[in-house]
């Protein structure tokens, strides 16, 4: 049974990744899951200078699902360079980082100096955060905002560049297109849905951050209809999320277009989620006599 | 043995109106847990309530683990229902503990309602020792209290309603014991649990004296170990996790 998956140059030997701000950065679950078993570790988000996040907060939990608004509270690359990846290069997986700045300048400078190091097999761009130098728009929502700082970090890296889309966009085809045609390697979505929760009593919104990112089982309706529409829009390999708990969860992402899934708020719930959902996705090839992983992708399109 | 296992109701009985007390067996070979750390309950098999809940560990005896429970919320609500043999998912013990007294400090142990939870098993550990300040809304609410009044040196006890003790927050208590001259123990260490303002408000109190505090923090949390960020609370060293960093903090670490 052939299991591995191609992320444009990157080859992982099996699909299930971690999804970035769910597994810090990777030691905090090493106790509970050999880490040798996921096809890549996606690092908690990185910035070239560390991030002190919001105030709490931060978090909340809906019907199915949580808020959260860290504000991408991270060590900054430097840190993680020196006290995090000697931890993950003793590890046979892949090691993704999620990276994110808030000028083009500082996405370019950031994915330059992840690329000079040893231990970082591909990088995954945050698009969800807001452009400073620009009146606080958000890079990803904005086609030419996106274009711009997506082709910026193209020409500053040679390590296979996977852009995260914002699913808080009218039409995610386009998005995705966006990215591609800027020279992404693969894209990732869905990133969380932006939501809310008021405290009656109070009266006021529950996040101190007032709004935040909805993940979980609440979001796997949406997320799914985004990869569908996205594996029809572009050519390059999905890496497909938002709400997967279970085996099942992330077949339906496979069928949808993903070439790839990541396990995010479920890490939350079972420490081995990731690992179990492996297992799940390899007994459900056996029962259905499917040798190779890559032919379950996008079935869903068939007629 | 992981930290991650399936523990199986043996007892979840009420103690007072809205408080509970859950006995858990849990597997051999477990690590003990140490004063002040915590367990996170899955309370529900599917998705809703999705998170798992954060449990101060009130005893450890042969039989297993005992958390003391407030019921205020929807996983509580679930988790009061649960019967004998019942099996939950847990995770722990997690976060630090409350550090030991020097050797000539002696132990000052405050708790605020549920808060009791958290100190009591060092009321336990510093039986005879300690001298212990329990303050909760009203009479009612003093769970545990004689258990208390035996493991301690002394027992001061304040309730909003002044139905039991002296009327009033349980930080006043604290305070004038401080205040004193005649006061035995000049020096001493405190601990203490409670709501947010509560511990605010022992934080002054120490200060003012010169005493060392360690209070334990709560925040809503997701997984527990450090992960997510999303239990943070403000430090001199900026955002740290309660339940990795914490729950147990100095209290001049805080940002009150």
């Amino acid at each position: 049974m052939d299991i591995a998956v191609r992320i444009g140059s990157l080859e992982l030997k099996n699909p299930v990744m971690t999804a970035s701000g769910t597994f810090g950065y990777g030691e905090e679950y090493a106790e509970f899951m050999d880490l040798n078993k996921l096809g890549a570790v996606v690092v908690k988000g990185l910035s070239l200078t560390p991030k002190e996040g919001n105030p709490p907060p931060r978090i909340v939990e809906t019907a199915s699902g949580m808020l959260n608004a860290i504000g991408l509270q991270n060590i900054g690359i430097e840190r993680f360079i020196q006290e995090k990846i000697p931890f993950l290069r003793t590890y046979d997986t892949k090691v993704i980082v999620n990276f994110f700045g808030d000028s083009v300048a500082e996405y370019v400078a950031a994915a330059e100096r992840l690329s000079c190091e040893e231990g970082i097999h591909g990088l995954e761009m945050n698009i969800s955060c807001p452009n400073k130098q620009k009146g606080w728009c958000i890079f990803g929502t904005d086609p030419r905002v996106a274009a711009e700082v997506v082709s910026a970090v193209r020409k500053a890296t040679r390590l296979p560049l996977i852009v995260k889309l914002s699913p808080n966009v009218t039409d995610i085809a386009l998005m995705a297109r966006v990215a591609v045609d800027a020279g992404a390697d693969a894209l990732s979505a869905i990133n969380t849905l932006t939501g809310m929760a008021i405290d009656i009593r109070t009266k006021r919104p529950k996040l101190a951050n007032r709004t935040g990112g909805l993940s979980g089982p609440a979001i796997k309706p949406v997320a799914l209809r985004m990869i569908y529409e996205i594996f029809s829009a572009v050519k390059v390999p999905i890496i497909g999320m938002g709400g997967i708990m279970n085996a099942d969860d992330a077949i339906e992402f496979i069928l949808a277009g993903s070439s790839a899934v990541a396990v995010g708020t479920a890490n939350f719930i079972n420490p081995l989620a990731a690992s179990e959902i492996l297992e799940g996705i390899t007994a459900y090839m056996k029962t259905e006599k499917i040798d190779n992983i890559a032919h379950l992708t996008g079935v869903a399109h068939e007629t | 043995m992981s930290r991650f296992f399936n523990a199986t109701i043996q007892e979840n009985v009420p103690v007072h109106a809205n408080h509970n007390l859950l006995t858990l067996s849990i597997p051999e070979g477990a690590p003990a847990p140490l004063p002040g750390q915590f367990f996170m309950l899955q309370v529900s098999r599917g998705s809703d309530p999705l998170l798992k809940r954060a449990f101060s560990i009130f005893r450890t005896t042969q039989q297993g683990v005992q958390l003391l429970y407030r019921i205020r919320g929807r996983g509580t609500e679930i988790l009061r229902t649960m019967k004998e043999g019942a099996v939950l998912e847990m995770l722990g013990p997690l976060g630090n503990c409350y550090p030991n007294p020097p050797r000539d400090k002696m132990p000052l142990i405050l708790a605020g309602g549920i808060g009791i939870a958290s100190v009591f098993p060092l009321i336990e550990k510093f039986a005879g020792r300690s001298i212990v300040f329990y303050g909760a809304r009203t009479k009612d609410d003093l769970l545990m209290k004689d258990k208390a009044e035996k493991l301690s040196k002394k027992l001061f006890i304040s309730t909003d309603d002044g139905s039991a003790g002296s009327r009033g927050t349980i930080a006043a208590v604290l305070s004038s014991f401080l205040a004193d001259p005649h006061s035995p123990i000049p020096d001493c260490h405190i601990y203490a649990c409670g709501p947010h303002p509560l511990l605010r408000a022992v934080s002054e109190i120490a200060e003012r004296h010169g005493v060392t505090a360690y209070v334990s923090m709560e925040e809503h949390m997701a997984c527990g170990i450090g992960a997510c960020l999303g239990c943070v609370v403000k430090t001199r060293s900026g955002y740290s996790s309660v339940c990795k960093e914490g729950p147990v903090f100095k209290s001049t670490e805080i940002v009150w």
